[in-house]
C-alpha cells in the first residue's frame, strides 16, 4: 500500500473548506444584478385552472416580473422530460402524460408550479408571489396507492386509463405456479413500504445567468449530476445546444437520489434570466423542498414463499402496487422495475421468481430513487417474508436464511430476476453478524429485559444490491434512454502535481480525498499534491454522476484506466531519456525504472520533461501527459452483507429503541475505511428513520400533506440512535480495475428490514404479526391494545 | 421599515441597517457574506444556522437581525484563531464527524455550547446525544459526530 493510497484512513481534503464555514453550496452564490425567484405553487392536490392574473404581483414594489404557464409555452419552452421507459406487458410502452414546467390548465398535487415573480429580494419576491390571483375548479384527488387503479378514481390525466402507468412484469410465471402446486409450506405477506421525503439538509437551489453577447448560459444547481441536468435542460427543455450552456453544482450539501433529478426550477430561472437580462437566482424553503423534491419508495405489494419441508425456497410470487405520484420525474419509471424487482432473489439461490409491478399515478408529489432506490424495497419485502416463512417453517431466522443461502462457489451466479450476481460470501458475512452481535446470547438479555417491563427483540437483514449503474449496453435494453459509463481525466502539470477531472459529483461522498487515494495508489503522487475536480460542465469531459454507490466502481474505474494510459505513456518518455528499451521499463511507487539497473525517474521528472521536451521522443510522442478515459461497466456490482438489530419496546407507550445494531458489509476492496464506516452509519440512520419515525402522510380527502415540515416529517436525530456495530468483509469485484463494489446506500438498504424484524420479533410473545413501518409510538401502542383487547 | 443596530461579529464592530423583519441568519449571509451559516428548514427544527450570541447557541433563524443590538455573535468564520481550526473543528475532521458539510457548522457551534455547558465534567455519549437532538443531520447517523463531541471536550476541559 502507498502511503495515503488504498486501504489508508486518512482524513478528508474538502473538511477544513467545510469546518471552517468556506464551503460554496449554491445558495453561496450571488451574482451581479441578480433577482430573486418566488414560486406560486398549487394549494390543491387536484384542480383546473381557470385563470392566473400577475398583475397585481408586477405592481408590487420591487416586482420585475412575472411569468405563467402560458408565457413559457408561447415561447416554446418544452416539458420535463423521463429518462427511461418501460415496455408493458402486453408490449406498449408505458403511458408518458406531459410535464409542463409550469401548469397552465391543471394542478395535479400540492406544490405543483403555476407561475414565478421575480424581485429584486428575497422577501419581496414572497411578498409578491402572494398577489397572484389564481382561480382553480377544484377537482377530487386520487391519493392512496393500491387504490389508485380502481374504476371511477379520479383520474390523473388523460393519459392513462385508470392512472396506470405500466403493467410490467420479470421472471417466469409458469415455474413459479408449479411449484407453488408442490410446496409443502407457503408464507404469505401483505406490506405497505412506507413513503418518504428525502430530506437533504441543503434546500435545493438554482442561480442562473445569460450573457446576450456570447448566447451563453451559466445554471448553479445543487445537483448530483450536472452533465445530466446539462442534457436534459437544454436539449429537452429550453432547445439550448450544449455548448453554449455551463451547469455548475458547487458544494452540494446531501443528495440522497432527490438531486438527481431535473426540477422545473431549474428550467425556469435559466429561462428567466434570459427573459429579464438579469441572473436570476431561487433557493427552496423547506416547505417547498416537501412539496417539490422527488419523494420515495411509497409500494404495496403482497408477497408469497413457496418452501419444501426443510424450509428451502422453492418459488416467490411478489405483486407490487407502486406509486408513481402526479408525473413521471426523471428515472421514475426505473425504480420499481429494474432496480426493485431484479433485486428479489436476495441473497437467496431461489430456482423460480416471478413478479409483476403496476405503476399508478396519484395526486402526490413526484416519487423516484431515494438513497437504495428499489433495492430497500425489495430488502424489505424479502427480509420481512423470510422472518415469516421461518416463523411458518418453525426455523430459527439465522437458520433459515443459512439453509438458503447463494453458496460461495456459485458465483457469478445468474438469478431467476435477470442480474448475474459477481462474487460474494454470504454466509461469511451472516456469521459475522451473528458473532458480533451476540445472537446466540439473545434470550438472556431479552429475559433481563422482561424483567424490566420491556418488550425486546432481535431482527435480521441479509441483503444484497445492485450498484455501479451500469453497463451501458444493458441498461439500453432495459430502457434507459442515456449512457451509465464514467469519465476521467487525470491531467499531470510540469512540476509534478496532478489535477483530476471527474464526472462523479460529491454530495459528501469525500471524493477529492478517495479519488486522490487512487492516485497515490497508482501513481505514487502524494495526496496532498492531487487535486479533484467535479461539478462544472465547461472544465470536465462529460459526466453521468453520482447516485446508485456507483461513483468508486464506475467513476473510480475511469480514473483507474486514465493512470494506465499515464503510465504506459509515461514508460515511452522513460524509456527515451533513460536510453532503454520501452519493455524493459518498470513503474512502481511513482518511479520508471530500467529492469535490474539502478537507473530510474520519477513521475514528476516524467511529468516536467513531458512539458519542457527538450529531450523528448518528438517524431513518436506528443508533449504533455494529460490522458482521459471513458468506463462502461462490464456488469453491476453486487455488494452484500447482514445487519443485526435489537430493539426494546415500551409496551406502555408503544416507544421503540433501537439498542443495539451491527453491520458486517462486503464493499470488495476499500479505499479509505474511515470514510466507508461513515457511509455505512449515515445509511443505518437512514433505514432506521424509515422503520420508526418518517412517513409521507397524505390526507386522502384533500390530498393535502400533512408531514411538509420538519416539525411534522419526523427525522431521526442524535438521540433517537445508538452508536452502531461495524465490520467489513471483502470479496473482491472480478470486473472492474479496482476490485470495488460501492457503500453508499447498504446501510438503507438492510436497515429498515432489520429494525422491523426486531420488532416483529419483540412483539410475538404478544401474538401480534406484521405491522406496517413507521413503528412509532401511535401504531405500535395501538397494535399491542389491540392485540390484549384479543385476548380479553 | 428600516432599522439600524450595532453588534460585534467574529470580534469586529458592526453598524447595521436593513429591513425590520430582515433574520439575523440573512443578515449574516446575505449582507456580510458570511455564507459559513447555513439555512435548512423555515421551522427552527434542523440547527444548521446555529451561532453563537453572547457565548451562547442559538438558531440565528428565529432572531430578528435587530434583535442581536448590543450583542456579541461568533460564527462558524470566526472559531479558528490564526488560521488553527478550534478544537470542536479539530475533532469533527479526525473523527469523520462530516460529510456533506451542509449541517457542520451548525452543529460544531451547538457541540461547543454542549462542553460549555459541561465544562470540567467528564460528558457521556447520553448526554451529547440528548443535548444535539436540535440538529439535525441526515449524513452521519451522528455516531462519528458523538464521538467528535466526545474528543473535543476531553481537549477543551483540559484548555
Amino acid at each position: 500500500m502507498a502511503d495515503g493510497g488504498i486501504g489508508a484512513a486518512i482524513t478528508r481534503k474538502e473538511d477544513r473548506r467545510f469546518l471552517a464555514g468556506r464551503g460554496t453550496y449554491t445558495d453561496d452564490i450571488n451574482r451581479p444584478g441578480q433577482v430573486y425567484a418566488a414560486i406560486v405553487r398549487s394549494p390543491h392536490a387536484h384542480a383546473r385552472v381557470k385563470s392566473v392574473d400577475v398583475s397585481q404581483a408586477l405592481a408590487f414594489p420591487g416586482a420585475v416580473a412575472a411569468f405563467t404557464g402560458a408565457d413559457m409555452a408561447a415561447d416554446g419552452v418544452g416539458g420535463l422530460p423521463c429518462g427511461w421507459g418501460i415496455t408493458q406487458i402486453d408490449g406498449s410502452p408505458m403511458a408518458e402524460p406531459p410535464h409542463p414546467v409550469l401548469q397552465a390548465e391543471r394542478v395535479r398535487h400540492v406544490g405543483d408550479p403555476i407561475a414565478v415573480v421575480l424581485a429584486e429580494t428575497r422577501n419581496g419576491a414572497r411578498d409578491a408571489a402572494e398577489k397572484v390571483a389564481v382561480e382553480y375548479e377544484v377537482l377530487d384527488p386520487v391519493i392512496d396507492t393500491a387504490r389508485a387503479d380502481a374504476d371511477g378514481a379520479p383520474r390523473v390525466h388523460d393519459e392513462a386509463r385508470n392512472n396506470i402507468c405500466f403493467d410490467w412484469q420479470i421472471g417466469d410465471a409458469g415455474p413459479v405456479d408449479a411449484a407453488f402446486a408442490k410446496a409443502d409450506k407457503v408464507a404469505t405477506l401483505n406490506l405497505i413500504n412506507t413513503r418518504m421525503a428525502t430530506c437533504a439538509m441543503e434546500p435545493r437551489a438554482a442561480v442562473a445567468e445569460y450573457e446576450s453577447g456570447t448566447g451563453h448560459y451559466t445554471l448553479y444547481t445543487s445537483s448530483q449530476n450536472p452533465h445530466v441536468i446539462r442534457l436534459l435542460l437544454g436539449a429537452f427543455v429550453l432547445n439550448i445546444p450544449e455548448h453554449k450552456l455551463r451547469v455548475v453544482s458547487p458544494d452540494v450539501g446531501g443528495g440522497f437520489g432527490s438531486k438527481i433529478f431535473h426540477y422545473a426550477e431549474e428550467a425556469i430561472v435559466t429561462w428567466a434570466a434570459a427573459k429579464v437580462g438579469r441572473p436570476v437566482k431561487w433557493t427552496a424553503e423547506r416547505a417547498e423542498s416537501f412539496v417539490s423534491d422527488a419523494q420515495g419508495r411509497d409500494h404495496v405489494s403482497k408477497a408469497e414463499l413457496a418452501m419444501d419441508g426443510d424450509g428451502r425456497f422453492l418459488a416467490l410470487r411478489v405483486s407490487t402496487h407502486a406509486n408513481l405520484g402526479a408525473y413521471l420525474s426523471s428515472f421514475a419509471p426505473l425504480v420499481p422495475t429494474y432496480l426493485y424487482a431484479t433485486l428479489l432473489a436476495g441473497q437467496y439461490a431461489t430456482p423460480a421468481i416471478h413478479a409483476t409491478v403496476r405503476a399508478v399515478f396519484t395526486n402526490t408529489v413526484p416519487v423516484d430513487a431515494l438513497r437504495g432506490a428499489g433495492r430497500p424495497e425489495a430488502t424489505y419485502l424479502i427480509e420481512r417474508l423470510v422472518d415469516e416463512a421461518a416463523s411458518v417453517a418453525g426455523l430459527d431466522p439465522a437458520e433459515i436464511r443459512r439453509r438458503n443461502l447463494v453458496p460461495p462457489d456459485a458465483f457469478p451466479y445468474q438469478t431467476p430476476v435477470a442480474l448475474a450476481y459477481d462474487s460474494g460470501n454470504y454466509a461469511e458475512t451472516l456469521d459475522a453478524a451473528l458473532k458480533d452481535g451476540d445472537y446466540a446470547g439473545f434470550e438472556t438479555r431479552r429475559a433481563d429485559a422482561k424483567a424490566r417491563g420491556k418488550l425486546r427483540g432481535i431482527g435480521l437483514a441479509a441483503y444484497i444490491e445492485a450498484c455501479g449503474a451500469a453497463p451501458s449496453a444493458i441498461a439500453g435494453q432495459l430502457g434507459a434512454r442515456a449512457g451509465l459509463y464514467e469519465s476521467a481525466e487525470v491531467r499531470f502539470h510540469p512540476t509534478g502535481t496532478v489535477t483530476v477531472f471527474t464526472g462523479s459529483q460529491s454530495q459528501g461522498q469525500g471524493h477529492e480525498t478517495t479519488f486522490a487515494q487512487l492516485i497515490t495508489e497508482r501513481l505514487g503522487v502524494p495526496v496532498e499534491n492531487v487535486e479533484v475536480i467535479h461539478g462544472d460542465t465547461d472544465r470536465i469531459p462529460f459526466g453521468m454522476g453520482t447516485y446508485g454507490s456507483r461513483s468508486l466502481a464506475v467513476g473510480g474505474s475511469a480514473i483507474a484506466r486514465a493512470t494506465d494510459k499515464i503510465v504506459a505513456k509515461g514508460k515511452k518518455i522513460a524509456a527515451h531519456i533513460l536510453e532503454a528499451s520501452e519493455d524493459d521499463i518498470e513503474f512502481s511507487a511513482g518511479t520508471f525504472s530500467v529492469a535490474g539497473t539502478d537507473r530510474t525517474l520519477s513521475i514528476g521528472e516524467v511529468a516536467g520533461a513531458a512539458y519542457v521536451p527538450h529531450n523528448y521522443p518528438l517524431d513518436e510522442l506528443e508533449p504533455g501527459l494529460d490522458e482521459s478515459a471513458f468506463y462502461d461497466p462490464a456488469n453491476f456490482t453486487f455488494p452484500a452483507g447482514c445487519q443485526l438489530c435489537e430493539v426494546e419496546i415500551d409496551p406502555e407507550t408503544g416507544t421503540v429503541e433501537v439498542v443495539d445494531f451491527t453491520a458486517i458489509d462486503d464493499f470488495g476492496r476499500i479505499v479509505n475505511p474511515m470514510i466507508v464506516d461513515g457511509q455505512v452509519h449515515g445509511g443505518i440512520a437512514h433505514g432506521i428513520g424509515q422503520a420508526l419515525f418518517e412517513n409521507c402522510v397524505y390526507d386522502g380527502a384533500s390530498g393535502q400533506l400533512l408531514t411538509g415540515s420538519l416539525n411534522d416529517y419526523c427525522m431521526p436525530r442524535a438521540d433517537n440512535l445508538p452508536s452502531f456495530r461495524t465490520d467489513t468483509r471483502e470479496t473482491l469485484c472480478p470486473h472492474n480495475p479496482l476490485g470495488v463494489k460501492g457503500c453508499g446506500e447498504a446501510g438503507t438498504i438492510g436497515g429498515a428490514a432489520a429494525v422491523m424484524n426486531a420488532v416483529a420479533d419483540a412483539l410475538k410473545p404478544l401474538g401480534i404479526g406484521h405491522i406496517d413501518m413507521p413503528a412509532s409510538p401511535y401504531h405500535v401502542w395501538q397494535a399491542i391494545h389491540q392485540s390484549r383487547n384479543k385476548t380479553a | 421599515m428600516t432599522v439600524s443596530f450595532s453588534m460585534t461579529v467574529n470580534g469586529k464592530p458592526v453598524k447595521g441597517e436593513c429591513e425590520d423583519r430582515t433574520l439575523l441568519v440573512q443578515y449574516l449571509r446575505e449582507h456580510m457574506g458570511l455564507t459559513g451559516t447555513h439555512v435548512g428548514c423555515d421551522t427552527t427544527q434542523c440547527g444548521c444556522c446555529t451561532v453563537h450570541i453572547d457565548g451562547i447557541p442559538m438558531k440565528s433563524c428565529t432572531m430578528l437581525a435587530v434583535s442581536a443590538d448590543g450583542c456579541e455573535v461568533t460564527t462558524i468564520e470566526g472559531l479558528a484563531k490564526d488560521g488553527q481550526l478550534h478544537p470542536m473543528q479539530d475533532a469533527f475532521r479526525e473523527n469523520h464527524g462530516l460529510q456533506c458539510g451542509f449541517c457542520t457548522p451548525g452543529m460544531v457551534m451547538s457541540a461547543i455550547g454542549i462542553v460549555d455547558r459541561h465544562r470540567g465534567e467528564k460528558l457521556d455519549e447520553k448526554t451529547v446525544r440528548h443535548e444535539l437532538e436540535g440538529n439535525i443531520c441526515r449524513c452521519t447517523g451522528y455516531h462519528n459526530i458523538v464521538k467528535a463531541v466526545l474528543a473535543a471536550s476531553e481537549v477543551m476541559n483540559k484548555a
